[in-house]
């Protein structure tokens, strides 16, 4: 009993993990109305960054994060302002598919600079540190950190969306791009902002996925359908059930792996069908647009 | 003063021209009419003024600036803002909300929330729904004064009383002289002649993308109007 | 003077084959028996090439019929391309089925499993179909990676199901299936968008709601296509194993499959027929010069999809055929006046 106990809360914990991901995938989506097919390779690209950073200074990988994520959220604004509002348009195509270049070419210059080892970002005995509940039962205190930011980052966006006119301004945008330029709008800078944040996050996600994990170069579209299926399963145009989502296939992975290890990620993936097919609309949609 | 100065504006949708040459004045203080059939091209005149559709630079002269060739965005930061036809509220934000973003390009001047809350009440008490909640009318005031938020110097309004109620309209157009009580200059669309004779200054008829007639209400007979209008 | 008068409507007339499209018709049939002669001719090295050559353009072919006229994006062809491999395994190691026959069976099985799984995807809509399309592949990689009796995560050689068929006819009649696949899913797209569900096609890429309006089944139409499509994928599966004689989850269900059908179709130009086929010539051409440099080489052509896409989305066809009005397979329907000569008779 405790043994499945200690499981679900493994699975509930890595949901907040998967939930970083996830909100990036969510913010450029109900922004821009796009899919950043690269998004699980810029976290991946984050990831290797900071690795960079940490290995030969010596550095905390968390002091590393107040480099990364400022430096990632330039990067996005620059990327989308400067290639990705070139591509927006009633056509779904061309973001999908530049996106999917920039993913290949990612995973490459990694692999050529990085080889296709797998690393990761040392924390010393943080990274197995462990919270005892009762008897039995036990969290581990990095995934318990890592769903506190990834709470804290969705508190965050909450306030920013409801309670700044940025975040009016996105939701407006969002809604009608015309009608929000004719309130004074800019929407190629409002993109870049929302990537930016995007960007940011992902670059969160990342740092934490070397934290917890090995990765390599190839890793990111594995990352990019772990966020897709949070989104999906939450439902769009909402934070939260983005974040039940993530749970949900957190949970059905770790279930899954425990009868084989071979079956973790599929159940995930079916867990993901099983809602498409009841809930097509996921479980907490506020848009039907999709 | 000359506030807007439209000359040979012309407008494309690929290779169909909507509009040929279009040569209007908009005086500080004034209202302005444009009257036309459905496809007169008054729309896609709008269009072109907030920047939606690109024009050449000199051809529009907004306070003696030419605005032809920049976004929307800047536009309405000089001062002119539109309402634009159909309403187009914002969904997912609350009626507030909505008249909040109007805001975003904080240019200062007289109308604010409480401004906009008095002259509209039925707002204020329904400031927390979604503004797209709301009645065809109220919406209506919404999108009107979400415009006025962004404290223009001219407002375009784009057929503000299509498909709604007739006592609803006089409603809508009641709120008129206490825009220009502000110094704000008002251009308004209109298929109903009516109507735009009633609070218009002065007048312009489109049709088929140029202008056909030009004059103050009082001065123009009906014989006349109506072969501006349909060309018959 | 009198003919002038009454021409308007009865000298229009609509026309489809276009001179070039003549001239289409002889170069292809020269190529086509020129292809099905290369076992008399040819290098055994560059018989594969060609095979090889022929079944990326059946693959591109496919994923421009769902992309570019279906307006269906998947990502997740290779999932259908990997079913059709697995069959040479099931059908072929298992029951001893010839492998040549398996290439039209493993089409009906991919149909089969298609059809399922077009009713759980076609819940989504957009980006969201095509990030789903990828979930479904990776599903059917998982599924046999964990099925031990067909070889789990390392995969199997099948070697053994075309022991027995001579060298000369195993390579020769690889090569006319890989022509049969490759210039047959390019016949099977032309003819499609000539009938009638063509103009129906067209008719939902250009506007859902317009299409619906008039009648059409929007849904129905690009069902269809997405089970065709299917179905071309895995007998191409089938027949990419047969050459590589070794199967694995990693190298049959490989993303790199859809990344090669992207790039052909993308720098060819979407949604024409002729797209995908210059599209594959320089992919081939761009892999024999680059394909020393490993990694770089996917770099390069990422580099050069993602430029294409942003400068040139019509692709190279796109920018030969605007400048030049040339069309190979002519498939719109031209309204022009009958020269005056057939007006008098």
């Amino acid at each position: 009993m405790g043994e499945w106990i200690n499981t679900i809360l493994q699975g509930l914990l890595l949901g907040g993990l998967y939930s970083l991901f996830a909100t990036g995938l969510a913010l450029s989506f109900g922004v821009m109305r796009m899919i950043n097919i690269a998004h699980g390779d810029f976290a991946i690209l984050a990831a290797f960054a900071a690795i960079a950073v940490v290995e030969p200074l010596g550095l905390s990988p968390f002091l590393v994060l107040l480099v990364i994520v400022p430096l990632m959220g330039v990067f996005g604004y620059l990327l989308q302002r400067l290639i990705l509002n070139r591509t927006l348009g009633q056509d779904i195509l061309p973001p999908l598919l530049v996106t999917f270049g920039f993913s290949i070419v990612i995973q490459n210059l990694l692999l050529v600079t990085f080889s296709a080892d797998t690393r990761s970002l040392n924390v010393g005995e943080l990274g197995t540190a462990s919270l005892a509940l009762s008897g039995e039962v036990a969290v581990g205190v990095l995934p318990l950190i890592i769903m506190a930011v990834a709470v804290g980052v969705l508190l965050g966006l909450q306030w920013l969306f409801s309670a700044t006119p940025l975040g009016r301004a996105f939701r407006a945008a969002s809604d009608d791009r015309e009608a929000a330029q004719l309130m004074g709008i800019d929407n190629r800078h409002i993109y870049g902002l929302a990537m930016a944040l995007a960007m940011s996050i992902v670059a969160i996600a990342g740092v934490f996925l070397a934290i917890r994990a090995n990765i390599a170069p190839s890793e990111g579209p594995a990352r990019l359908l772990y966020a897709f299926e949070a989104v999906i399963i939450g439902g769009l145009g909402s934070f939260w059930g983005t974040l039940v989502g993530a749970i949900i296939l957190g949970v059905a992975q770790t279930i899954g792996g425990k009868f084989d290890p071979g079956w973790g990620i599929l159940a995930g993936h079916l867990a993901f069908l099983a809602v498409l097919v009841v809930r097509p609309n996921g479980l907490f949609a506020r848009t039907r647009d999709r | 003063m000359t506030l807007l100065e439209a000359r040979g504006v012309t407008a494309f949708y690929g290779d169909f021209q909507a509009l040929y040459g279009i040569d209007l004045k908009v005086e500080e203080g004034e209202t302005v009419a444009v009257i036309g059939s459905n496809g007169a091209g008054k729309s896609s005149f709008l269009r072109t003024l907030t920047g939606l559709q690109s024009s050449a630079p000199e051809s529009i002269r907004f306070h003696g600036e030419p605005i032809g060739g920049l976004p929307a965005h800047r536009i309405v930061a000089l001062g002119l803002a539109m309402v634009p036809e159909g309403r187009r509220l914002f969904p997912s934000l609350t009626v507030e909300e909505n008249l909040l973003v109007g805001a975003y390009s904080k240019r200062p001047g007289p109308w604010n929330l409480e401004r906009l809350y008095a002259m509209f009440p039925i707002l204020g008490e329904r400031r927390n729904n979604p503004g797209t909640a709301l009645s065809g009318g109220q919406q209506q005031m919404v999108a009107i004064g979400r415009a006025l938020m962004s404290n223009p110097r001219l407002l375009l309004c784009d057929e503000i009383s299509l498909g709604l109620a007739p006592v609803i309209i006089k409603d809508i157009y009641d709120a008129l002289p206490g825009i220009k009580a502000e110094g704000t200059s008002v251009l308004v669309v209109e298929q109903d002649v009516g109507q735009a004779m009633k609070v218009a200054d002065r007048l312009y008829c489109f049709q088929e993308g140029r202008v056909s007639l030009e004059g103050r209400p009082g001065e123009l007979g009906r014989e006349q109007i109506s072969l501006a209008y349909f060309g018959v | 003077m009198n003919a002038s008068h009454s021409t308007p409507i009865s000298a229009l007339v609509v026309r489809r084959g276009t001179r070039t499209s003549r001239v289409g018709v002889v170069v292809g049939l020269m190529l086509l028996l020129a292809i099905i002669g290369a076992p008399w001719w040819a290098e055994r090295s560059s018989q594969r090439l060609l095979a090889e050559f022929l079944y990326v353009l059946a693959l591109a072919q496919m994923w421009n019929l769902l992309a570019g006229y279906g307006g269906l994006l998947s990502v997740g062809q290779q999932g259908y391309i990997g079913i059709g491999g697995y069959c040479l395994v099931v059908l072929g190691l298992e029951f001893g089925v010839n492998p040549f026959l398996i290439v039209p069976l493993a089409g009906v099985v991919t149909a089969l499993v298609a059809i399922p799984t077009a009713a759980a995807l076609f819940r989504l809509r957009g980006a969201y179909f095509a990030v789903g399309t990828w979930v479904v592949a990776e599903v059917f990689r998982l599924l046999v990676a964990n099925t031990a009796s067909v070889g789990g995560g390392s995969g199997t050689s099948i070697t053994r199901t075309v022991m027995g068929i001579p060298a000369w006819w195993r390579e020769s009649t690889t090569l006319w299936i890989a022509l049969a696949l490759g210039a047959g899913t390019t016949l099977a797209v032309y003819l499609l968008l000539r009938s009638r569900h063509g103009l129906a096609l067209t008719a939902v890429r250009d506007s859902e709601p317009a299409a619906e309006s008039l009648g059409i089944s929007v849904s129905r139409v690009k069902w269809f296509v997405y089970i065709a499509s299917a179905a071309g994928c895995g007998m191409v599966g089938a027949l990419i194993f047969i050459t590589k004689l070794r199967i694995s989850p990693e190298a049959a269900f490989s993303m790199d499959w859809s990344a090669a059908m992207f790039f052909a179709v993308i720098i060819g130009g979407i949604g024409t027929i002729e797209g995908p086929i210059i599209g594959t010539l320089v992919y081939f051409l761009l892999r024999e010069f680059l394909s020393d440099y490993g990694s770089w080489y996917l770099i390069v052509l990422g580099s050069i999809a993602v430029a294409f896409m942003l400068w040139i989305p019509c692709g190279m066809w796109g920018l030969v055929a605007s400048r030049f009005d040339l069309h190979f397979f002519p498939v719109q329907r031209r309204v022009g006046n009958l020269p005056v000569e057939e007006q008098t008779r």
